[in-house]
């Protein structure tokens, strides 16, 4: 394979070689758009930043767009240095080539809310060296010293003489003097930001409000063919044989083929594809997972807990801690179970396979490009760098298009192989509700005790679960003797692993303990905020529990255990303000509050709630008060916050796949019910001002709601709910 | 079979049970129109029918032909966008934006009917539209918006 630069190394040889190769459209990446193509004749002034003659400047975005306001953030920064405006900078997804992985995960991924953290740096730099070139190029060409000069608008000025030249009038002055991009360029500093920390619309809004927003659904491509597969009654199941007489015979089918994921039906529109979908008559081998339930992975975990597990943390002597306050009657045990959950992103997926000789192309929304190149590479046998990926924008994801086993994308070529056109494979909302590929099921095992001042002084967790990454890539950098770490984010106290954050808390003697469960049933995916969706849950709500045995607020109970983490205390000292936190409430209301740290941003809320006789419960405000360094976007942040915490409040509520003898039991909204307007609670947003670097926002916001909710309805009610969704304990949200 | 939409005929093929959803995308290939379920539970695939708020997915094609159907793709003019869909500019609505379509669709048909809507209106009127991505907060306000918008219109 020809060398390829890697990230830190690329730039300056590829510049520098033959001169004045600033201008190489002729490696204009894979992946451009027919349009930019037909442009083609601008310059790459560094990876990441192209200008056209006719001063488009063109940012290749690394990061993909599914909500979480990737573009925004990006071209911001590369418009903040560059001195254009950010709406005005043109947008190309940058190839799925060594040099744009992610820096942090050495991946083409997008994932963990790193995107505004990890970018910051890079895409600033990458802006203010073009600019560097730019005036150096005038410089040269005016004959005046660089410092008497400015850049404004896409334009370099020279206030003294009125010369003016537009960024791309000067790329034949830089051709001319050969000039190359510096080694070092200093950035802005924050005084001086015109764009950055202030607030900012979406980059890419207006298409999704008038319909031309291209998600990868919406693609057509010449003769394509469509493409809806019957799958298997129980996950992992297989085609034994099939009859497709009838389904051929219907109007606009071409084929019926058998695939590892099952039979799918090709036809000329996604409808026909689908009818006839329905006519096909399978024998299927139900498969390894025939037979598995929910109620058995529940009984089997809450056995496995019940057992020593493998030590992750062990702090102090929790273990003799706990003997010793059993005889005072000051430990409390408690056991938290979550359900399985699906994504239910509103594009279901759906990916355009197109496989011709040894070279594939895909049109594909996805979080992992990377991954993906290589899992398709792997099946076809050909080299990684002749399958390309078109990046369309994505109709939500949540996690669920970061998949390791790349499936909705592999079967696409699988159904397209052997075929003369591209192949599009769509999911029912059915087959996404069943797919497979779930948050896992946990069940946590607590038991805590309060000294004599009622504060927390010991804590002994067992956590049971199905690893993320065990057996995956991600096995060295994730899974330490044997544990998943991913896992148990969120219920250490102390940084461990690729983690640099605890749990914001110092509780004295502190030991968890963590069972990978047998692989069985699913395929255990991540769920926005990842291991917090359950161990927040289980984390808060006994801490919640211990408050009550201690006879201390919770609130401020967490203002004690994080006196030594200022940047959460400063957090909860603002949400007990903002919240009127202690102000009575009228019988039937309740108040709850949770603290979690999730990839370094300290985020807090309280949640009031309303519960009636029956059970039915409003969520009538939550405050939300979050440190997540500089704000980049402060009207994306606020965005992400409300969008974050609805993702959340909707699975503690009524989130749940159940499995009954191999089947999931739920197929669409109807029995998956997902958040609506009407239940969606007052927010407020406090984003803290903060000169730390930025750090995420997409998923912190998921992390303290479920939690906050639970430990409301308790404040209101009295009674703790351990087993989750609410809705499964009768509490219904209205 | 013709069909009446964003004001132009147009002759379709589609066998007569073939929901209006899939007419729309894969025969005319207007694709503003999106699909989430297919059973009438998220609005993704809302248009107007006769300026009614209808669920695409669930509505056979051949319920449709003597009928004007608007799409998310009719809902802008010579003049620029609706008040609707500058409102949710404005208020900057939009993350993942799959549903917006069917939001907006489904907010216009609100605002035709009710000019001033309170929160619980809003509410009513919109339960049936699925945000995964949870911008309900922001489609209230502009919702709201876009009533003022209208008004101010009205009486200018």
């Amino acid at each position: 394979m020809s060398e390829i630069p890697t990230a830190g190394s690329m730039s300056r040889r590829r510049f520098v070689q033959s001169g004045g190769a600033l201008l190489f459209a002729a490696q204009c990446p894979i992946s451009l758009s027919r349009k930019v193509h037909a442009g083609g004749n601008g310059a790459m002034m560094n990876s990441f930043v192209r200008i056209d003659p006719n001063n488009v400047i063109t940012m290749l975005a690394n990061n993909s767009e599914f909500g979480n306001g990737a573009y925004t953030v990006m071209s911001m920064m590369l418009a903040e240095e560059l001195d254009v405006d950010y709406r005005s900078i043109a947008l190309e997804a940058a190839p799925t080539t060594l040099e744009y992985y992610s820096p942090l995960f050495r991946e083409y991924l997008t994932a963990g809310s790193v995107t505004t953290g990890s970018t910051f740096i890079p895409m600033r730099t990458a802006g203010a060296k073009a600019r560097a070139m730019l005036l150096e190029a005038a410089s040269r060409d005016w004959q005046l010293p660089p410092d008497e000069l400015a850049t404004e608008n896409g334009t370099v000025t020279h206030a003294a003489s009125g010369r003016s030249s537009t960024y791309g009038e000067l790329l034949e002055v830089i051709h001319r003097f050969d000039i190359q991009p510096p080694e070092t360029v200093a950035l802005k500093d924050p005084s001086q930001f015109k764009i950055l920390g202030k607030p900012a619309r979406r980059y890419e809004g207006v298409g999704k409000v008038d319909g031309t927003a291209q998600f990868g659904i919406d693609i057509k491509l010449p003769g394509m063919l469509y493409g809806a597969i019957a799958r298997p009654p129980v996950y992992g199941g297989s085609v034994i044989d099939f009859d497709a007489t009838e389904a051929l015979a219907m109007p606009g089918v071409v084929k019926a083929k058998a695939i590892r994921a099952g039979v799918v039906v090709l036809a000329d529109s996604y409808w026909r594809a689908q009818k006839a979908r329905a006519k096909l008559k399978i024998n299927w081998d139900r498969g390894v997972n025939d037979g598995v339930s929910s109620e058995q992975f529940y009984a089997d975990y809450r056995a496995l807990a019940d057992t020593p597990g493998m030590l992750a943390e062990d702090i102090g002597d929790a273990l003799g801690a706990l003997d010793a306050a059993e005889a005072k009657d000051r430990v409390v045990e408690a056991t938290y179970e979550m359900p399985l959950l699906a994504h239910a992103t509103l594009e279901p997926m759906n990916c355009i396979a197109h496989v011709e000789g040894d070279t594939c192309t895909i049109w594909s929304g996805t979080q992992y490009q990377s991954n993906d190149q290589e899992v398709i590479s792997r099946f076809l046998g050909i080299p990684q760098q002749n399958v390309t990926i078109h990046r369309p924008l994505m109709g939500g994801s949540f996690g669920r298009r970061s998949s390791k086993k790349a499936d909705y994308t592999v079967e696409a070529v699988e159904a397209a192989m052997g075929e003369s056109v591209p192949v599009q494979i769509i999911w029912s909302r059915e087959e996404d509700i069943r797919s497979g590929h779930y948050r896992p099921l946990f069940v946590h095992k607590l038991r805590g005790s309060v000294d004599e001042a009622g504060m927390p002084e010991a804590w002994h967790q067992v956590a049971v679960g199905q690893s993320l990454m065990q057996g995956t890539k991600h096995d060295p950098a994730y899974m330490v003797r044997g544990m998943d770490i991913y896992s148990l984010d969120g219920c250490l106290q102390e940084p461990f692993g690729v983690f640099p954050y605890g749990t914001s808390y110092q509780i004295p003697n502190h030991r968890v303990e963590s069972h990978n469960a047998p692989k069985k049933g699913i395929v255990p995916q991540e769920w926005r905020s990842v291991a917090h969706t359950h161990t927040g849950i289980a984390y808060e709500c006994f801490l919640d529990e211990l408050a009550e045995k201690g006879g201390i607020d919770p609130l401020e109970l967490r203002l004690r255990l994080t006196k030594d983490h200022a940047r959460m205390n400063r957090v909860l000292n603002v949400l007990k303000e903002k919240s009127d936190w202690g102000k009575p409430l009228a019988p039937g209301r309740g108040r709850g509050v949770a603290s979690r740290i999730y990839n370094i941003s300290p985020v807090a809320q309280v949640v009031e709630v309303t519960v009636a006789e029956n059970g039915d419960f409003s969520v009538d405000r939550v405050v939300c008060v979050l440190d997540c360094g500089f704000a980049v976007n402060p009207l994306g942040v606020e965005g992400q916050v409300e969008g974050g915490l609805a993702y959340g409040l909707g699975g503690v509520a009524f989130g749940n796949i159940d499995i009954v003898n191999g089947e999931v039991q739920q197929s669409n909204f109807h029995d998956y019910p997902v958040m609506r307007l009407p239940q969606m609670p007052k927010v407020e947003v406090y984003i803290l001002p903060s000169d730390e670097p930025p750090t995420g926002i997409g998923e912190q916001a998921t992390t303290p709601i479920a939690p906050a909710v639970a430990n409301a309805l308790f404040n209101a009610t009295g009674r703790r709910v351990r087993r989750f969704p609410l809705s499964s304990q009768g509490f219904n949200l209205v | 079979m013709r069909l009446t939409v964003n004001g132009s005929e147009v002759e379709v093929s589609s066998e007569a049970d073939t929901p209006l959803l899939w007419v729309l995308r894969d025969e005319l290939k207007l694709v503003g129109t999106k699909y989430g379920c297919g059973i009438a539970q998220c609005g993704a695939c809302t248009v107007h029918l006769d300026g009614r708020a209808i669920r695409s997915c669930v509505t056979p094609v051949s319920a449709v032909a003597d009928k004007q159907i608007q799409t998310i793709e009719g809902q802008a003019t010579e003049a620029g966008l609706s008040p609707v869909q500058l409102a949710w500019l404005e208020t900057d609505v939009a993350q993942c934006g799959y549903c917006q379509s069917g939001q907006i669709m489904a907010a216009t048909a609100l605002l035709a009917s009710n000019p001033n809507p309170s929160d619980a209106e809003i509410d009513a009127a919109m339960a049936g539209n699925v945000c995964r991505c949870g911008t309900y907060p922001r489609i209230r306000k502009a919702v709201h918006l876009a009533a003022s918008l209208m008004s101010e219109e009205h009486s200018a």
